[in-house]
């Protein structure tokens, strides 16, 4: 690890000031610090945030949520009011990382985690993302965990984030705070497809602070769950994973709403999936023959061509699940 | 990844040096069986840093207020064992991955190592060291651990029996699958698993 300043900020001004001069925000610390301990990233001055109040889990009008960037992932999928509105949220939290890592990690920094793509994280390894230029080693690698979709010839890197399948698929948007004052951005366009610059990552500037991520309202009742499939039962990234939230009214499916992680280099939300469901009756033939274009568009690569049966078998025993077979 | 569990990420201070190998030794044999103090070491003096990459951090670590002069790299883990000599609590992969290094901060579970001593400052910690209630009483879980023979090398056990305290302190101790995921957090290379979940449940039904 290399050798850092550190400032604990009280206030969102303090954090933005120090954010402008070049420091660094740290909240939970769950993958900086470890990206650090491997000299991956080497910030000069970490700006410790973890005191700012944005710790609330508040209701917005019309049923949505909003999610402070400082909560932590146990404390969200705890929450009463994520279990019962959103219970996709809940499931893709608590199938992530483990209890301890839960306790720590926070919301803005799950989404903002970094890739667990094995040369991105060796040094010595030629990597597009740690090191712009220099190729990347996972395209004639090892790269069975790797991605079927969204990659470009310079990363072929997955998001690892399981909270951020589901935050896809529930169309939510991140509330960022900048000098400027706060914005939003979708969800969709907030995190980043490689093309040639797999170093950015996100839509955020530098500076600027995660202050939530906020849930639209969803038609009632909202039937929703997260899948993932790994290759060990728990404590492990997704292979593939499946976010569903479904509304049903009168036996026919109203809106639908899907994303797939473990397969994109972002989450990646299946429209083609929703087109195949709404105004239909729920049945295994449905699921089976929307779930058949899950992977539309797949470009595998030598050693994880297998993903592409597994996502569409992922989508479909999670469209059953939530959707029933009635 | 660092895979030496004697290489500390920060230089210890002075202190480091005096953690024994017997004290290493003692503290893996007993597992969580027992109350095991490092030597004798005093922490409490400022360690010099010669710029700002280097903090002064006052926390509760078992009941016992410390102050120390940490370089801003070191995490609790390293503060615990190298500078406090603290060793019950164990350094495995030093990445968030095996759950070795589990203890208590403000009566949650943690990864020592993935915890920036610098940010604690105020904090109270709790390792295997402070658990039991008395010098001739062990804590539920430590006597559940030796009842069911829930270890062998013992190395993991300081960390499985934190982190069971958090489980069981959260509530998911409702079945044997409901203690196995909420432990999943905690790898044993010996494959103790059967028997650290009946111990879970052993400590569970205590309380």
């Amino acid at each position: 690890m290399e050798p850092f300043s550190y400032t604990k900020v009280a206030d969102t001004p303090a954090a933005l000031a120090a954010g402008q001069r070049g420091g660094r925000y740290i909240a939970g610390g769950t993958t900086l610090v470890d990206l650090m301990r491997e000299t991956v990233e080497r910030p000069t001055t970490l700006v410790d945030i973890a005191g700012l109040p944005l710790r609330d889990i508040t209701t917005t009008p019309g049923g949505g949520l909003r999610l402070g960037a400082l909560v932590r992932m146990a404390d969200a999928a705890a929450d009463p009011k994520v279990r019962s509105a959103f219970p996709v949220i809940s499931e893709a939290l608590e199938l992530s990382a483990s209890a301890q890592l839960r306790n720590m990690a926070t919301l803005g920094g799950n989404i903002m985690q970094r890739t667990r793509c094995t040369y991105f994280r060796d040094v010595t390894a030629n990597c597009n993302k740690r090191n712009p230029g220099s190729g990347c080693a996972a395209l004639e690698g090892i790269n069975r965990s790797h991605a079927i979709l969204g990659a470009s010839d310079s990363c072929v890197a997955t998001h690892p984030s399981d909270a951020a399948v589901a935050f896809t698929a529930l169309d939510a948007t991140v509330r960022l705070l900048g000098p400027a004052g706060e914005r939003e951005v979708p969800f969709r366009d907030f995190l980043l497809q490689p093309g040639a610059t797999p170093d950015r990552e996100h839509a955020i500037q530098p500076g600027e602070l995660i202050t939530a991520v906020e849930i639209p309202p969803h038609p009632r009742p909202l039937r929703s769950g997260y899948l993932k499939v790994r290759d060990r039962q728990s404590y492990e990234f997704a292979l593939t994973s499946a976010a569903v939230a479904l509304n049903i009214q009168g036996g026919v499916i109203r809106t639908a709403r899907v994303a797939a992680g473990g397969v994109g280099t972002v989450p990646w939300r299946l429209p083609a999936v929703e087109e195949r469901l709404v105004g239909r009756r729920p049945s295994d033939d449905l699921w089976a023959q929307a779930a058949s274009v899950a992977a539309d568009g797949a470009r595998p690569l030598e050693h994880n061509a297998f993903k592409v049966e597994l996502v569409k078998r992922t989508v479909e025993r999670q469209l059953r699940i939530v959707g029933g077979t009635k | 990844m660092s895979i030496d569990p004697q290489a500390p990420d920060s230089p210890p201070d002075e202190l480091g040096s005096e953690v024994s190998r017997r004290s290493f030794m003692a503290a893996g044999a007993l597992g969580g069986a027992a109350v095991v103090a490092g030597p004798a070491l005093v922490g409490d003096g400022p360690v010099a840093v010669a710029d700002d990459t280097g903090s002064q951090v006052s926390l509760v670590i078992n009941g016992e207020r410390r102050t120390v002069t940490v370089d801003n790299r070191t995490s609790l883990l390293d503060l615990l064992r190298e500078h406090l000599g603290l060793t019950g609590t164990k350094k495995g992969c030093d990445a968030g991955a095996c759950g070795a290094c589990t203890v208590l901060v403000d009566g949650r579970r943690v990864n020592g190592c993935l915890t920036l001593a610098v940010r604690l400052e105020g904090a109270e910690v709790t390792t295997i060291e402070g658990l039991a209630p008395g010098e001739d009483r062990l804590h539920p879980l430590q006597q559940a651990f030796i009842d069911e023979d829930a270890f062998q090398c013992g190395y993991c056990t300081p960390g499985q029996i934190m982190s069971g305290v958090g489980c069981i302190r959260e509530g998911h101790t409702g079945s044997r699958e409901e203690i196995r995921e909420w432990m999943s957090g905690n790898i044993c290379r010996c494959g103790c698993y059967v028997k650290i979940v009946n111990a879970v449940e052993q400590a569970a039904r205590v309380k």
